[in-house]
């Protein structure tokens, strides 16, 4: 895949104000692109309107070759979104969430298990009715709902925040994982630090346009690892 | 569709059944209008029983817009509703397994309330098949048109005000068919009479039906 997101001067309306005013921007297939910005910058509302969550007023957004307006369906079957709330159905356990989303995408079961674990919830955590878990365990089995799915675009919206120290680890290696899968990530982030360690480029957003564009630090930590060793991000 | 119709009415059904939100609230709600109906008529059993059908669908429409509320309430939670919209199901799926969820749910409710309705009115079903259609049409009906206007208020702060301000003129031309078709199977009821008011039922089901298929993406994406 060339390129996993275009946007051309898009424009994108929250209410009748607009929350991204002639936004630029090319993600190439592969890349970890992190999205910084002070609060009310557009972050969010960025990755609101490449998943279709959010109406394209005028310009136009290409996510995986498709034009968002015209295929919205054929876009969002591809795509994971961790959004600032979990998603999850209280009265539903965290496997049953699980296996929802990824039955509702029309992938295989397969990786349900293998998700969860990956985020480590297992056993008895994995049967409690998701309204009886913390926010950062909630967080955890929305982030598994994402990867079970195995979408070709990753969009979080500060997947690190409220999690521990242990769990941010783990998230930061689902990404990893996910880009030598083959996917492309895109996820916003407070922390400029980071931003930059984890992402390939960082995208810096300010009013609702892009103001900066700089290399991150990624791909410079990959070519560091020793021939035949692991990186782990 | 069907795929994603069997999932979704899954999801809700295993929902219900765990927060037995229908049992504790809907059902008791349903029971309880039936005691006061009662209570409001007298003890006048001829009386009872002559209103007993119109009185049985009163209850069933007023437990119809709790359904829809509660079959909405479920895609309340954060970011439940976004993730509905991007899990990639095909919207007249969405529709037609939330549409089965209530109105099994309804079915269910018809069986306890008439069980009631027989108990305190001592009425009684002289012609089964024509009462089974009529609550088979009407409930496809109810459930369908309150599934849609519960799309259509789902997005508002005032939804729980709004539906059914919206739903219960849309859903009288049911009260009226059931209500005249159970009367009609009831014990010295003119069968044809009530067979007549299934011609009403029918096409309001299938016409909601269809309108819930056709406009239920644009009403997921909006509401």
């Amino acid at each position: 895949m060339d390129v996993a997101a275009r946007l051309r001067a898009a424009v994108a309306l929250a209410g009748r104000f607009p929350a991204l005013s002639g936004v630029d921007l090319t993600v190439a297939g592969g890349d970890v692109v992190a999205v910084e910005g002070s609060n009310g910058a557009g972050k969010t509302s960025l990755l609101r309107a490449c998943a279709g969550l959010l109406p394209v007023h005028s310009g136009t957004i290409e996510i995986l070759g498709h034009d968002l307006r015209a295929d919205p369906a054929a876009v969002r079957r591809r795509v994971g979104v961790l959004g600032h709330a979990p998603g999850l159905y209280d009265e539903l356990n965290a496997t049953e969430n699980v296996r929802f989303a990824v039955r509702a995408a029309g992938a295989g079961a397969e990786l349900v298990e293998a998700s969860l674990l990956r985020l480590g919830i297992t056993g008895r955590l994995a049967k409690i009715e998701a309204g009886r878990l913390s926010a950062g365990q909630r967080r955890r089995v929305a982030l598994a709902a994402v990867m079970a799915r195995a979408p070709e675009l990753w969009l979080l919206d500060e997947p690190h925040a409220g999690l521990d120290a242990a769990t941010r680890r783990v998230v930061d290696a689902a990404i990893d994982e996910a880009v030598r899968g083959g996917a492309t990530v895109i996820f916003t982030s407070h922390e400029q630090a980071l931003a930059e360690d984890l992402a390939d480029r960082v995208v810096t957003l300010s009013g609702g346009r892009v103001r900066d564009v700089r290399s991150g630090g990624r791909r410079a930590k990959l070519t560091a690892v020793p021939k035949g060793g692991t990186h782990v991000a | 569709m069907w795929r994603d119709a069997w999932l979704v009415a899954g999801k809700d059904v295993r929902i219900e059944l765990r927060s037995r939100v229908a049992l504790w609230q809907v059902l008791p709600v349903a029971v309880l209008s039936l005691v006061l109906y009662a209570f409001a008529l007298g003890p006048g059993r001829a009386a009872l029983a002559a209103a007993a059908p119109g009185l049985f669908w009163l209850a069933v429409l007023f437990s119809t817009v709790l359904a829809v509320q509660r079959s909405f309430a479920i895609e309340s939670g954060e970011g439940t509703r976004d993730g509905l919209r991007l899990s990639g199901i095909d919207p007249a799926g969405v529709f037609l397994g939330k549409m089965a969820a209530v109105a099994l749910e309804l079915a269910v409710l018809q069986v306890v309330v008439w069980a009631g309705m027989t108990l305190l009115f001592g009425v009684h079903v002289a012609t089964p098949w024509l009462a089974v259609a009529a609550s088979a049409l009407a409930t496809v009906g109810l459930a369908a048109a309150g599934v849609i206007y519960g799309a259509l208020s789902a997005g508002l702060r005032v939804r729980e005000t709004l539906l059914p301000l919206l739903v219960l003129p849309v859903l009288a031309p049911v009260l009226l068919a059931a209500s005249r078709a159970w009367a009609g199977a009831l014990a010295h009821g003119s069968v044809s009479a009530g067979v007549g008011w299934l011609r009403i039922l029918g096409p309001f089901a299938a016409a909601y039906v269809v309108i819930g298929i056709v406009l239920y993406g644009p009403l997921l994406e909006t509401g």
